[in-house]
């Protein structure tokens, strides 16, 4: 028999607690390496859209907050474009990122992103998926970085016809995943890693 | 549209999850309180995951990949084993993953990280900062130099050490390929001692992180060099598709 010569991923390994040496030194006070941290700036005054600060905590199993967490978030610009060489609908706002990366605060354990609000992004079968947000959490104990979704709580009608909100069976956990409004163009998303109120984490 | 064509392209490979260390893991404490309990919930990929960030050469400084100078004083330079890490950056399917953003951290060669919640009785190196980044080549290789780090412990069980190692964070051409892992050194004890080595679930696997002494790379009266390579999700070729471009 011929053999398909996979390899194998690559296992991941926790963050441990100074993922922020590597990956946003001048947080953590080693300044002069890099001009400044990858991912602080998602927009510009260039930048299309509206403007929106998204913060949040990520909350262990106790309901104690993570200190030591890094989040990544990626998402569409605001005509549900990404800026990536696999987007082929057309050109996103060369203004904008659409990545950004925060550590939580070593006293609280919250972070802020500044971004603009997303446009729709389309389902592989046609269908739109409401306006969302892609979260990704690691941390030390973390061993494997978790992915999950952000939605907005003032897109109710897309919400409830999102391809992926849609088919989660337990639909009494899809709170987790939306987000609240805590002022104009303010959201915040607490992450719940474990326990009743656990935010829904998917494998993607 | 045809059927063919609803799929965007390149999509990426299923996680071997049983390849994958479990998020409880006992045996490394701090995992208890922050594993999820419940089933991840499977999804189809779409845009949102098989699209991700693409970092340029150009963002990367003359020093960014040497650990040795990017933090020390004129004239200095870190103290400790001076070694080079090479390797390539692959996806399942073997093939070298261009412009993959490779980010890493380590403690100094006494073991001690430079942070502040770092209280490790070994002394920091006024010329070891502990990052560095590079982005891959056309063939998916990138190359480094540094110190070897030292071994630290932590608390965890009653004594337990991290062995020698260096973590490293990764961007494949998605976000789903998004991979953050750690780096041992041939012919350590130590590895088999961790509790966090041993959240990976197969030796396999352990033995996929430990990098090689490579003799033949190292550069006389200098520096040893350790080969490293790395690997991501493969991405689904675009059989039966309309291709816009390559894959
Ligand atoms: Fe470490």
């Amino acid at each position: 028999m011929q053999s398909l010569n996979r390899l194998k991923e690559s296992p991941s390994q926790t963050a441990g607690p100074y993922v922020h040496i590597g990956c946003v030194p001048n947080f953590c006070g080693i300044e002069g390496v890099y001009p400044e941290d990858l991912g602080t700036a998602m927009v510009n005054e260039k930048t299309k859209g509206e403007r929106i600060k998204v913060s949040g905590t990520v909350y262990d199993g106790t309901g104690t907050p993570l200190k030591d967490a890094m989040i990544e978030i990626w998402q569409a610009d605001a005509d549900g474009l990404y800026p990536s060489p696999e987007e082929h609908r057309g050109t996103a706002d060369p203004n904008f990122t659409g990545w950004g990366r925060k550590a939580g605060d070593y006293g609280t354990g919250e972070w802020i992103f500044e971004t603009i609000k997303p446009g729709a992004v389309p389902f592989p079968d046609g269908r739109m998926m409401a306006p969302h947000i892609t979260f990704w959490v690691v941390a030390r104990g973390i061993n494997i970085g978790l992915q999950t979704r952000m939605y907005f709580p003032d897109e109710a009608d897309a919400n409830a016809k999102d391809p992926i909100l849609t088919r989660i069976e337990h639909q009494n956990r899809v709170p987790t995943l939306i987000a609240q409004k805590t002022g104009d163009g303010a959201y915040k998303f607490d992450i719940i890693l474990q326990g009743e109120n656990e935010t829904v984490f998917f494998d993607v | 549209m045809s059927l063919s064509n609803q799929r965007p392209a390149g999509g990426i490979f299923a996680r071997d999850r049983a390849w994958q260390p479990e998020a409880l893991t006992p045996q490394y404490k701090t995992s208890v309180a922050r594993s999820p309990s419940r089933a991840l919930l499977s999804m189809p990929q779409t845009l949102s995951e098989i699209t991700g960030p693409v970092f340029g050469h150009n963002m990367i400084g003359a020093l960014d990949n040497d650990l040795i100078l990017n933090f020390a004083k004129s004239g200095e330079s870190a103290i400790g084993p001076r070694i080079i890490v090479y390797g390539r950056v692959l996806d399942e399917s073997g093939r070298g993953v261009p412009n993959v953003l490779v980010e890493f951290w380590q403690a100094n060669a006494g073991g001690r990280y430079r942070h502040a919640k770092e209280g490790y009785i070994a002394p920091l190196d006024p010329n070891f900062g502990g990052c560095g980044r590079c982005i891959t080549g056309e063939d998916g290789s990138y190359e480094f130099r540094t110190v070897q780090p030292g071994p630290y412990p932590w608390p965890n069980r009653g004594n337990d050490w991290r062995p020698a190692h260096i973590h490293f964070s990764l961007f494949g051409q998605g976000f789903a390929q998004r991979l953050i892992t750690q780096m041992y050194f041939e012919g350590d004890p130590m590895i088999w001692k961790c509790p966090i080595v041993d959240t990976v679930p197969h030796s396999d696997g352990i033995e996929s992180l430990i990098a090689l002494l490579d003799m033949d790379s190292t550069i006389p009266m200098d520096a040893r060099a350790y080969k490293f390579d790395m690997v991501l999700r493969g991405k689904r070729s675009t059989l039966f598709e309309n291709k816009l471009e390559g894959n």
